[in-house]
């Protein structure tokens, strides 16, 4: 079963303020980044995705790999429905749990208790849905008495580990990961490590977008190369 | 699923999804208080003290620059400046609902709506704190209060559509022009003064039928008469009612055009 769709699919972004036709000239010649192109109205755009067409079934693994800013966090952001098509379709059919920003909506006045909640009530967990997997959260994120201090007064290492937890307590159909989500120290990255595997294992299709193309090699069933906002060579993972 | 529904649909839906999310907007805009008192002793109760304040020294201040009797004018003035208060920072707020929110906008996908009625929820917490001070004005003045002041719920349910209404436009306008806040600002001090919160109407003689022509005049006045016992013109309520329907039109047209380009604009 299809479950992300795309025909034609083009985001461009306005550039309000970049009027210079040499500017765009310039920016053409670019190594990374969108194309520079006009809209119908002559306004310049940066054309993230070009007429992109793919279908994406159930129990694919699609890793997205290109420079910085040929189009995988644009590409991501459409399929989450952030970035609504500029020209062209596209469908996603389930929910949809976006992996792009674990530490949104976090509050560092507020204790760690209270940002499990936070955090699943912007993830779409009813205050209910959060209880049942809060002991989990805590349990998994190891913090102990800690859950109930300020957050600020974590370390780093510490707020991403609660924060990485709650995200990855929501069941999803659709997966979106933009890098490889790793935190904390040596013996907890591997407890995360399993925990995101089972996530994905879990969910009927996962986007991510890496560097890593080893990652990439290990866990995907098809990788999409982008360029420019285009995708070059659907080529299978060897 | 996009591509399948009409733009109308879907900003119909983006409004329905955004109220039903309750529990969404509810929850980050009071965090929006708590973030701003949190470590502080009192805590939000400081709106209120400052309100107080504010209050104390402007009745007994423009009574006497007025020359008023003091006990209806300070009623008056209380009420007055608490829903002015209202008024003038959720418009202010309106303005930069999306803008703020851009970090939710680009990571995670919840209706436009949800923003603003985060923005208006904030607001109407904090009046409700403000209204404390009203209630301990009312206590000392004792006004002799009419049925009307039932309908005193509807009239701040009635701003509060409005608000919302208005403040989508707004948001969406100030999302794609940013000098637009800085002059809803601007427009917003003005109006304080063109308003009747410090000084009554009447004191206009002759010239005071132009304050039926300000719609701020109208939204005060269903909040504020019947709180001091007053009779509320029916026309103001016709105005308020007139001025939703327009506000419901616009809001609903400016999310069908413009809803899916807030994303590539914040």
């Amino acid at each position: 079963m299809t479950l992300v769709k795309a025909r034609d699919l083009g985001v461009d972004f306005p550039i309000y303020g970049g009027k210079s036709r040499s500017l765009k000239s310039t920016f053409l010649r670019a190594a990374t980044g969108g194309a520079i192109a006009e809209d119908a109205g002559h306004r310049m755009v940066v054309r993230a995705l070009d007429k992109l067409s793919f279908d994406w079934a159930e129990g694919e693994r699609i890793g997205l790999v290109g420079h910085n800013g040929s189009g995988k966090t644009t590409l991501l952001r459409a399929v989450a429905g952030i970035y609504e098509p500029s020209s062209g379709t596209i469908e996603a059919h389930g929910r949809i749990a976006s992996m792009l920003s674990i530490t949104l909506g976090m509050d560092a006045e507020a204790s760690g208790y209270e940002n499990i909640f936070l955090r699943g009530t912007i993830l779409g967990l009813r205050r209910k849905e959060t209880m049942r997997v809060v002991e989990d959260v805590c349990e998994f994120s190891e913090l102990g008495d800690y859950i109930h201090m300020p957050m600020r007064t974590y370390s780093s290492g510490m707020a991403m580990r609660l924060m990485f937890a709650i995200s990855t307590s929501v069941e999803a159909d659709i997966v979106l990961m933009d890098e490889w989500l790793s935190v904390g120290d040596a013996a907890f990255t591997e407890k995360a490590q399993k925990r995101l595997m089972q996530l994905i294992d879990r969910a009927k299709l996962l986007v991510i977008a890496s560097h890593n193309l080893e990652l990439i090699r290990n866990i995907c069933t098809r990788v999409v190369h982008l360029e420019h906002g285009r995708i070059v060579e659907p080529a299978a993972p060897s | 699923m996009i591509g399948a529904r009409s733009q109308f649909q879907l900003a119909l839906s983006d409004v329905t999804e955004g109220m039903r999310a309750v529990h969404v907007w509810t929850a980050l805009g009071w965090q929006d208080i708590l973030q701003r008192y949190r470590r502080s002793l009192l805590g939000p109760l400081w709106l209120t003290i400052s309100t107080g304040i504010m209050v104390a020294i402007m009745g007994p201040l423009y009574g006497k620059l007025f020359s008023q009797d003091i006990g209806g004018y300070f009623g008056f003035l209380a009420i007055g400046f608490v829903v002015w208060q209202l008024i003038a920072q959720t418009i202010n707020d309106c303005c930069s609902a999306f803008i703020t929110a851009e970090s939710y906008i680009k990571q995670i996908k919840l209706p436009l709506s949800v923003h603003i009625l985060r923005v208006v929820w904030k607001n109407v917490i904090i009046f409700l704190h403000n209204m404390v001070v009203v209630i301990a004005v009312l206590a000392w003045l004792q006004p002799h209060l009419r049925a009307n002041v039932l309908l005193f719920p509807l009239a701040v349910a009635a701003f509060a559509l409005n608000a919302f209404f208005f403040g989508t436009v707004l948001g969406i306008v100030c999302a794609r022009f940013r000098d637009i806040p800085l002059i809803i600002v601007n427009v917003v001090q003005a109006s304080f003064f063109l308003t009747p919160v410090l000084w009554v109407p009447g004191m206009l003689g002759r010239h005071s039928w132009t304050v039926d022509l300000n719609p701020f005049y109208h939204f005060i006045e269903i909040i504020r008469a019947p709180l001091l016992g007053e009779p509320v013109n029916p026309r103001s309520w016709l105005i308020v009612i007139a001025i939703t329907v327009f506000g419901g039109v616009w809001a609903l047209s400016m999310l069908k055009r413009y809803r899916a380009r807030v994303a590539y604009w914040v």
